[in-house]
């Protein structure tokens, strides 16, 4: 009947990007598709190139750079230092030099926690990542996966200046390459411990800016606490209990680690190492942090998005 | 063939009942679920993509079960939620080339499908720009283009019409139109708006309160209740512009409603006669009428049904017809 009017409607809402699609048309997809492990890598592979900045805008490159070179220096001095005295090691330990940038660490970590996980909180991006074949669990892994990745590479970049520099300075290799192991231990224990803190805050913390600050918090507070707690109790002899104190932050926790088993120096007051019984409790605090923290992450995302 | 189908589905929260006993049977097609907010549309979607367990009853898309092959089922559906989801700083190009890796595309083909999928739902040049200084129609492009991206043979799209002007509207209607006639993708889209869907959808199911109410080929509501509300100027010769109208466009063979129950509350009642629209012809009969009283005319438009009036049509509530496959169009 009438074949007038009703076309005209149908054409005025579909004229103008109508005519341009139907000259190409829609061609369907037939190839490969990839599972859960290629899409966790990917999400992997992606958030870790965001920690630094990596296919993002300049300016979300400026402050992990400027960090990463803080980081460095250091590393550098410390091999200028051997390679023009002609010594025959280096003034610092890798592990040491870890344990001395810990503040510039805790800003990398919280910088970067909220930017892997706050906003695809905030911008309600979770979704969209649930409706796709992964599972909430492949998310969390991918995310800590990346997190301790990003705190690796952050921490242990200055640790292989100072193994290449130590090498070129003609430094002992046996001695080098020790010391080198012993730090990369540290970096990756340092690395799942506060990619477990960091994302954990940063995902009950949707807003980017309560997330950078609340990790600083969490990361800062407790530590300077301990330490002052501790010279506290040393210098007024009360040296039993200064051991146990440091399992009260992340830090100190580093810090005693490294001490006892990692052939490093300890900033403890009066340089203590912890007993072996008090070392044994430290690894094993250190084990379930880290657990901790990525059950709960897991928990935090049982009730997320959708 | 069967996209959808649920048994006895069943969800209950320990204060609601989300889903109560829904039994569907979707076709291949454009199928609109219309429900007030809260009749568990969500929900259903939420069961249907595997992210929820069901309390009970069995629910399978595309001939696969929910509760065992939630990854495939995603894999082969594609999700575009409600509300906001497009991160401000980055670029649509590169969210939909991630939201396609996601969906376990390789990088090469990723990208090749973004920029045809972003070319589909008609978005050019400003794919490169960050998605903060979108317009709300280009954002609800972006989200159509995500959930397509990886070539699914079902999209769940929840609410794509909200918060777009009635160009916009119209314009993504008819994009999801195309998604089925062009793309050869099934669509179930949800609204609480009975009368957008119904020119977009082939079959329409109507839910409220998780209880399926409705479950009907389009032409059948249609058929039913297509109606044109005509609103007129008064004029000096007509004080009562309106009566007058009724008169004439009874005089000329036209089907007039006084106005039933449902009408009271419409916008404006009282000053808005109801046509019952025949055929096509109907709008030129009224515009010609319209003309020869000298009045001004207002508006006229296809009447919006609302769930209520459903509620309203005593004749045949939960039944289900499984007629779809009828277009509209």
């Amino acid at each position: 009947m009438s074949a007038e009017t009703t076309p005209t409607t149908a054409r005025a809402a579909e004229a103008p990007a109508g005519a341009s699609i139907h000259d190409i048309g829609y061609r369907h997809y037939d190839g490969e598709r990839h599972g859960r492990a290629y899409v966790r890598r990917s999400l992997y592979v992606q958030s870790l190139r965001g920690a630094f900045g990596i296919g993002r805008s300049a300016r979300s490159k400026v402050l992990p750079i400027l960090l990463l070179t803080f980081m460095c220096v250091p590393a550098v001095i410390i091999v200028a230092i051997a390679v023009f005295t002609d010594a025959h090691s280096l003034v610092a330990k890798p592990t040491n030099l870890v344990i001395g940038a810990m503040p510039l660490i805790g800003l990398f970590v919280a910088a970067v926690a909220p930017q892997l996980v706050s906003r695809d909180l905030r911008f309600n991006t979770m979704p969209l990542y649930l409706s796709r074949p992964m599972e909430r669990s492949d998310y969390v892994a991918a995310k800590f996966a990346a997190m301790a990745t990003a705190v690796a590479v952050f921490t242990g970049l200055p640790l292989l200046v100072m193994f290449l520099g130590g090498l070129l300075g003609k430094l002992k290799f046996a001695d080098q390459a020790r010391s080198f192991a012993f730090g990369l231990v540290l970096v990756a224990l340092f690395s799942l411990l506060h990619a477990g803190i960091g994302l954990l805050v940063a995902s009950v913390t949707p807003r980017r800016g309560f997330g950078v600050g609340a990790i600083i918090a969490v990361l800062t507070i407790p530590y300077f606490a301990v330490n002052m707690l501790m010279g506290i109790l040393w210098y007024n002899d009360r040296q039993g209990p200064v051991e146990w104190l440091g399992l009260l932050s992340p830090g100190t926790l580093m810090s005693g680690v490294q001490s006892k088993y990692l052939d490093g120096t300890s900033d403890f007051p009066g340089e203590i190492v912890v007993s072996d019984v008090a070392g044994a409790v430290y690894l094993l605090v250190t084990a379930l942090l880290i657990a901790g923290s990525y059950a709960l992450l897991n928990v935090r995302y049982r009730r997320a998005g959708l | 063939m069967t996209v959808i189908a649920t048994e006895r589905l069943s969800k209950r929260y320990p204060r609601v009942t989300a889903l109560d006993r829904l039994d569907l049977g979707i076709k291949p097609g454009v199928t609109g679920l219309v429900g007030a907010n809260g009749a568990g549309k969500s929900t259903l979607i939420k069961i249907l993509l595997g992210l929820a367990p069901a309390t009970e009853g069995n629910a399978s898309v595309l001939g696969m079960d929910v509760r065992t092959e939630g990854p495939r089922i995603r894999e082969r559906v594609g999700y575009m939620p409600e509300h906001d989801c497009l991160p401000p700083d980055v670029s649509a190009t590169e969210f939909v080339v991630h939201m396609a890796r996601m969906a376990g595309l390789p990088p090469t083909a990723a990208r090749e499908r973004t920029a045809d999928t972003l070319r589909h739902v008609g978005l050019h040049e400003e794919r490169y720009r960050p998605m903060g200084g979108y317009s709300t129609g280009m954002k609800q492009r972006v989200k159509l283009a995500q959930a397509l991206v990886h070539d699914p043979q079902l999209v769940f799209l929840d609410e794509p019409t909200n918060g777009l002007d009635p160009v916009g509207r119209d314009d993504m209607l008819g994009l999801i139109r195309r998604v089925h006639t062009d793309f050869g993708i099934s669509v179930l889209v949800t609204s609480h708006l009975l009368g957008e869907l119904e020119r977009t959808c082939d079959h329409v199911v109507i839910i409220d309160g998780g209880k399926l109410l409705r479950s009907s080929a389009t032409a059948d509501f249609t058929q039913a209740t297509a109606a044109l509300a005509v609103e007129v100027t008064d004029s000096d010769d007509h004080p009562d512009g309106t009566a007058a109208l009724r008169e004439a466009l009874l005089a000329a063979g036209l089907r007039v409603e006084s106005g039933g129950p449902g009408t009271q509350t419409l916008p404006g009642a009282g000053r808005i006669v109801l046509v019952d629209a025949a055929d096509e012809l109907t709008h030129d009969v009224v515009r010609d009428t319209v003309a020869e009283l000298g009045l001004g005319l207002v508006r006229m438009e296809q009447r919006r049904h609302r769930i209520a009036e459903v509620f309203q049509t005593p004749a045949d509530a939960p039944q289900a017809p499984k007629g779809g496959g009828t277009d509209v169009r």
